[in-house]
């Protein structure tokens, strides 16, 4: 018989207090607690509402990693409180933990935080099957396990919203639909009984969105507890509207697809070249930096680049690999 | 020890718009005694932009920038975040997916060329902490950098995902408190600043398409690293030194303050501790003047 030993240690924790009806400014409250190697974050937050401060707020509900309700940041890092073992928060970050909320200007009462942007993105997708229900179909509608797969687990999605207040864009563009609302498009996108296919695209297309503004940072990947790996839904959305031919030419598509126009030409990029077809006439604004950068020896002309030796069979790959359109 | 040896991908940047770069990498390697080749056949790793477009292309065009290195029986050395993000991507789907692999390894026999998944990809900057040593640093610093203050930039592409970073090199790093940056600016006799961007996004992939959103980014970071008391930052990532260098008017408008800092490569800070001058270093080409040399 194996015997599994509980060991205990103590940790110094730091915890986001605030209460929008009677607080100006939200402080921390500080406990020493001995923390056993069983213990999840989730067992911390109920100890210090048990034993300590009845009145500590934090949402919890299923206990078991699928209602989503508890998710809060442990020294930054966006952690699922019931899922998370406390050994591995002390592994990552020592025995001075500091809990706060997944968003601090969204708190409403300690970890507790307003969640209304996060829903109102996620409803603007349209997170449901679009299609027509038959009322008495002869068969039944079958998935095969290949189809899916294409949906690349984005259905495994709780809706924690650890990715959404993760991601740096959400901070600073507030029509910025998100990591999350994007990862639940791709969810139905990918499924072959929607029937929304092109619409819902060209209206995550839309500039507003953000769909081309994500910043590549892969903190919504990190932050995910269930492995969505939102980014790489983002990435097969962009696929996606090329592919669909819903792709409209912005200064976004024309940048992604300037990097094959340069590659076939000189294998490696040609960085004036790329920014002058992204931007078309936009390209005047660059100017004043551009000459700066100039007299510094930072721009190279097309006539000075040094093209990719063995360039053609960089040429013959692209011509026999390539498969998008635009 | 055995002398490293390497096959350099330079990536776009350093061939263009970050001369500096490629010269303080070459001036690194050389005082070091590390011998890099340069794979001059390489192509652009698409910079994951081109991953948006053409997945497929990105895929066959990377295995084929890795198996040149293969061809030298090295591991692979790049010197960008961004080319190390698409490369040891490309290396990691490759290695885990047979079928897909040899999907690729169809277009490259067409051309002569087989990706097999030999040789490692690793940045810069971890081939130096994990294989040379920062002990050997330590000993080899002329010029330590003890009056400066230097503020850390980790780039997101060395650091996340974090589980395909840490296929990459020994030492593990932790998204959420990196420490490899930090460890080599102490090697070269500095003090490290600790502020909250220092693990976060410079915003160089939107620069064109959300112009706002990449400026406030690099300001928050300038700001953060100036709120530290740093008097200088330091980043492995080219593109995250085009934005603090030469974005600081943009950054500036945007956060509504005025925000500059000089920005060193990785390769230029320990240049500078192991005696290199600042013309080998190309510390002229900044538009951020490096005012303290």
């Amino acid at each position: 018989m194996s015997t599994h030993k509980i060991t205990t240690q103590k940790v110094d924790f730091k915890v986001f207090r605030f209460n929008a009806d009677d607080d100006y400014l939200p402080y921390y409250e500080d406990y020493k607690m001995d923390v056993t190697s069983e213990e999840v974050v989730l067992d911390i937050l109920n100890r210090i509402k048990w034993d300590h401060d009845g009145s500590f707020s934090y949402r919890r509900s299923c206990r078991h990693g699928i209602c989503g309700a508890c998710a809060i940041k442990v020294n930054g890092r966006a952690t699922l409180a019931c899922k998370e073992r406390m050994n591995d928060m002390i592994e990552l970050f020592g025995s001075e933990l500091t809990l706060e909320p997944l968003s601090i200007k969204r708190a409403v009462k300690d970890l507790i935080i307003d969640k209304k942007d996060f829903w109102e993105k996620h409803d603007a997708i349209h997170p449901y099957l679009i299609s027509d229900v038959q009322e008495h179909p002869e068969h039944e509608h079958l998935v095969t396990p290949e189809e899916a797969e294409e949906l690349l687990e984005a259905d495994l999605c709780i809706q924690c919203g650890a990715c959404h207040y993760a991601c740096p864009v959400v901070e600073i563009n507030d029509d910025f639909f998100g990591p999350a609302a994007f990862a639940k498009a791709y969810r139905f996108e990918a499924d072959v009984r929607d029937k929304a296919h092109h619409e819902r695209l060209a209206e995550l297309h839309e500039e507003k969105q953000g769909l081309w503004d994500c910043v590549k940072c892969y903190e919504c990947a990190e932050a995910c507890p269930k492995d969505v790996n939102p980014i790489d839904k983002i990435t097969k959305l962009h696929q996606m509207l090329f592919k669909e031919g819903v792709a409209t030419s912005n200064v976004a598509t024309r940048h992604a697809v300037g990097f094959l126009h340069s590659i076939r030409k000189n294998g490696v990029l040609d960085e004036g070249g790329l920014v002058l077809y992204s931007e078309g006439p936009g390209i005047v604004k660059h100017i004043p930096v551009a000459l700066r950068m100039f007299v510094k020896g930072k721009i190279v002309p097309p006539w000075g680049i040094t093209k990719s030796k063995n360039l053609d069979e960089i040429q013959k790959l692209v011509k026999s690999s390539s498969t998008a359109k635009f | 020890m055995k002398k490293l040896k390497y096959a350099l991908f330079t990536g776009c940047t350093a061939k263009q718009s970050t001369p500096e770069q490629m010269m303080s990498t070459l001036a690194v390697a050389d005082k070091l005694g590390i011998e890099l080749v340069e794979l001059t056949e390489a192509s652009c790793c698409g910079a994951s932009h081109l991953q948006d477009y053409d997945d497929f292309l990105s895929l066959v065009l990377n295995a084929r920038n890795i198996a040149y290195a293969e061809k030298h029986g090295l591991t692979m050395v790049t010197i960008c975040n961004t080319c190390q993000l698409n490369t040891a991507m490309t290396k990691h789907r490759l290695d885990n997916n047979h079928e897909l692999k040899e999907k690729v390894n169809v277009k490259l026999r067409e051309v002569g060329l087989e990706y097999q998944g030999t040789s490692n990809v690793v940045h810069f900057l971890y081939a130096i902490i994990d294989d040379f040593g920062l002990d050997k640093i330590k000993e080899m610093v002329v010029t330590p950098l003890s009056q400066f203050n230097i503020a850390p930039f980790y780039g997101c592409h060395n650091i996340r995902p974090s589980e395909l970073q840490n296929e990459s090199h020994k030492s593990a790093e932790n998204p959420y408190n990196p420490t490899s940056l930090d460890d080599l600016i102490l090697a070269c006799g500095g003090a490290t600043v600790d502020y909250k961007e220092k693990n976060k996004c410079c915003g160089f992939h939107v620069e064109l398409q959300a112009p706002h959103t990449a400026a406030v980014l690099t300001g928050n970071a300038i700001a953060g690293a100036m709120d530290g008391n740093a008097d200088w930052m330091v980043t492995p990532c080219p593109l995250c030194h085009l934005k603090l260098d030469t974005q600081t008017g943009h950054a500036s408008e945007a956060i509504g303050r005025e925000v500059a800092l000089p920005v060193l490569h990785m390769q230029q800070m320990l240049g500078l501790a192991l005696g290199c001058s600042s013309a080998e270093l190309g510390l002229k080409h900044h538009l951020t003047k490096v005012n303290f040399i």
